[in-house]
């Protein structure tokens, strides 16, 4: 069924939209992640404008986020308190981030540092998460139990301005949270995505919260931080193209719920390693479109508009 | 692609003191709407040659052209640097269409002359306009020639070379295919009647190509009404996560 997007002024086919919403939310619901970072480059692929593309999948990301933030807090799996911590800093960081957007944009060269954000962190971020949970789930065979929980006691914790998260049971200084907040809010704003296979990691490896926190703690920030960049790509550059939206986030919303269904049953390390490994795949993927001779050397842009 | 009635007849004479012989033009339709189940559509032009005085010598060739609105854009080129590809050099093109399909009854460089082509901008790469380039890249020939090639395999460019049938020097017909990713505006259709590798009449008409229904107010929202454009996407997408979310529970607990 072909229909026509009014913004991105091209016809494309209703189910395979409803079919790329549907699972990427699941990955949403699964792991806490926008899915931002696969669903942008699934959308260039099926020749939507990049400009687009971005502007169009953080309203998706406002609705899978939604849905999948409602399961968890019905399951008290969000840490209010440090979602908003880190909301502060996400925000900060967005405005700075979306100016270096633009300058990039106007030299030409934003693809490119999107792309090696991407392969960089990716790279980064899928081979500690894999490697650290291969043990992990390795330990938890050998003594046939889950791990003891150890107590983290580093830099985080001897920072002044502390606050108690009670939630997370954790009780650290308001300094690191709203530091990686800013970091992600900075690179999701370059990156075109929610940030949550930034968050989650951070969230997991630097600030110690538990596993199950994570995830609803996580959507709870991308929802703001999306909302505000679809809010920002809808009056600077008019990208947001809402029938696009509509049909990725019709499939999104239904593939959250499943995913959270299906979080329930898998356990935090094997949730991890498969994080792990989705994440690298897409920065095997990236890296080696970096590397090969691409078949088209040239490419075109609208200057201005898109 | 849906067939539409004759919507133009027009008879209007281009270059008078000359004219022995003019065309009479017939399009398939004068607008192509946009709505939300549009896929691309065929677009029928037709005509018939009107002569006052008996046909002078040499075989008749005629050119049609479509061109879609004109955008501003850079072209950019990959080189190899520090083992990645990245955008190296950047042309400026002042002037491109968005689409340009020309049909002919013979390959152009048979039937039009070098003089003609520039003066009237019939092939493709005279209708891309690259002023001011020469400055910034040595080989601007190649990125015009990459932006026909990036663009003629979208279906954006289209040389037609024998599309144009022509009867008995008189009766002439042709169709253009337009993509399903069109963009809003006047498309201008021209006809050239050619002799000897010159132009000897000319027509001019143009089809609007424009958005209707929910696409064409979305759009017009879009642009008028940034903001609340944006809030609307947001309820709409904060509706649907919190519906699929209540209409979940209610399948699980019933």
């Amino acid at each position: 069924m072909q229909i026509y997007l009014p913004i991105a002024e091209m016809a494309t086919n209703a189910l395979l939209l409803l079919g790329l919403g549907g699972f990427v939310g699941v990955l949403s619901g699964l792991f806490g992640v926008g899915g931002g970072f696969l669903l942008t480059p699934l959308l260039f692929f099926i020749g939507v404008p990049p400009a687009v593309a971005v502007g169009t999948q953080s309203s998706q990301i406002v609705a899978s986020s939604v849905s999948g933030l409602l399961a968890h807090l019905r399951r008290k799996t969000v840490d209010l308190k440090m979602g908003s911590v880190l909301l502060v800093g996400g925000l900060a960081g967005a405005l700075p981030g979306v100016m270096l957007f633009a300058w990039l944009k106007s030299i030409g060269q934003v693809d490119l540092v999107v792309q090696l954000c991407y392969v960089v962190f990716l790279g980064i971020i899928g081979g500690l998460m894999f490697i650290e949970s291969l043990a992990a789930l390795r330990r938890a065979k050998k003594s046939g139990g889950a791990p003891a929980r150890r107590r983290y006691r580093n830099w985080v914790h001897t920072m002044p301005l502390k606050m108690r998260f009670r939630v997370s049971g954790l009780y650290i200084s308001i300094i690191p949270p709203v530091l990686v907040g800013f970091a992600v809010g900075l690179l999701s704003s370059i990156m075109g995505v929610g940030g949550g296979f930034i968050m989650v990691p951070a969230m997991i490896y630097i600030l110690h919260m538990p596993t199950k926190v994570v995830v609803g703690t996580s959507l709870f920030q991308i929802l703001f931080v999306a909302a505000f960049t679809a809010i920002l790509h809808a009056t600077t550059n008019y990208t947001v193209d809402i029938v696009l939206a509509l049909l990725l986030l019709i499939g999104g919303v239904i593939g959250a719920q499943f995913g959270a269904q299906l979080a329930v049953w898998l356990r935090a390390e094997q949730l991890r390693i498969l994080l792990a490994g989705m994440v690298l795949l897409v920065c095997f993927k990236l890296a080696f479109d970096l590397v090969l001779t691409p078949s088209e050397l040239y490419s075109v842009s609208a200057v201005g508009g898109h | 692609m849906r067939a539409l009635l004759i919507a133009l007849l027009s008879f209007l004479p281009f270059l008078p003191a000359v004219a022995e012989e003019t065309v009479v033009l017939g399009l398939s339709q004068d607008k192509v709407s946009i709505t939300t189940r549009f896929d691309g559509s065929n677009l029928l032009i037709f005509g018939a040659i009107k002569r006052e005085a008996p046909m002078p010598d040499g075989p008749l060739d005629l050119i049609v052209t479509l061109a879609g609105p004109t955008q501003a854009i850079t072209v950019r080129r990959k080189e190899r640097r520090f083992g990645i590809w990245v955008n190296a050099e950047a042309v400026p093109m002042s002037q491109a269409p968005a689409f340009y399909a020309v049909a002919s009854t013979a390959p152009l460089p048979e039937i039009l002359n070098n003089v003609d082509d520039l003066r009237h901008t019939i092939t493709i790469p005279r209708a891309i306009r690259a002023v001011g380039a020469t400055s910034v890249a040595q080989d601007v020939e190649n990125f015009i020639d990459a932006l026909v090639r990036i663009r003629m395999n979208k279906g954006q460019y289209q040389i037609l070379e024998g599309a144009v049938r022509l009867d008995e020097d008189t009766l002439f017909r042709t169709e253009i295919t337009l993509p399903s990713a069109l963009t809003e505006g006047v498309y201008p259709t021209r006809i050239f009647l050619l002799r000897n590798g010159a132009v000897v009449a000319r027509h001019d008409a143009v089809i609007n190509v424009q958005k209707e229904g929910i696409e064409r107010s979305l759009f017009e929202m879009s642009r008028e009404q940034p903001l609340l454009y944006g809030i609307l996407s947001l309820v709409i997408a904060v509706a649907a996560g919190w519906g699929a979310s209540a209409f979940f529970r209610m399948i699980r607990q019933a």
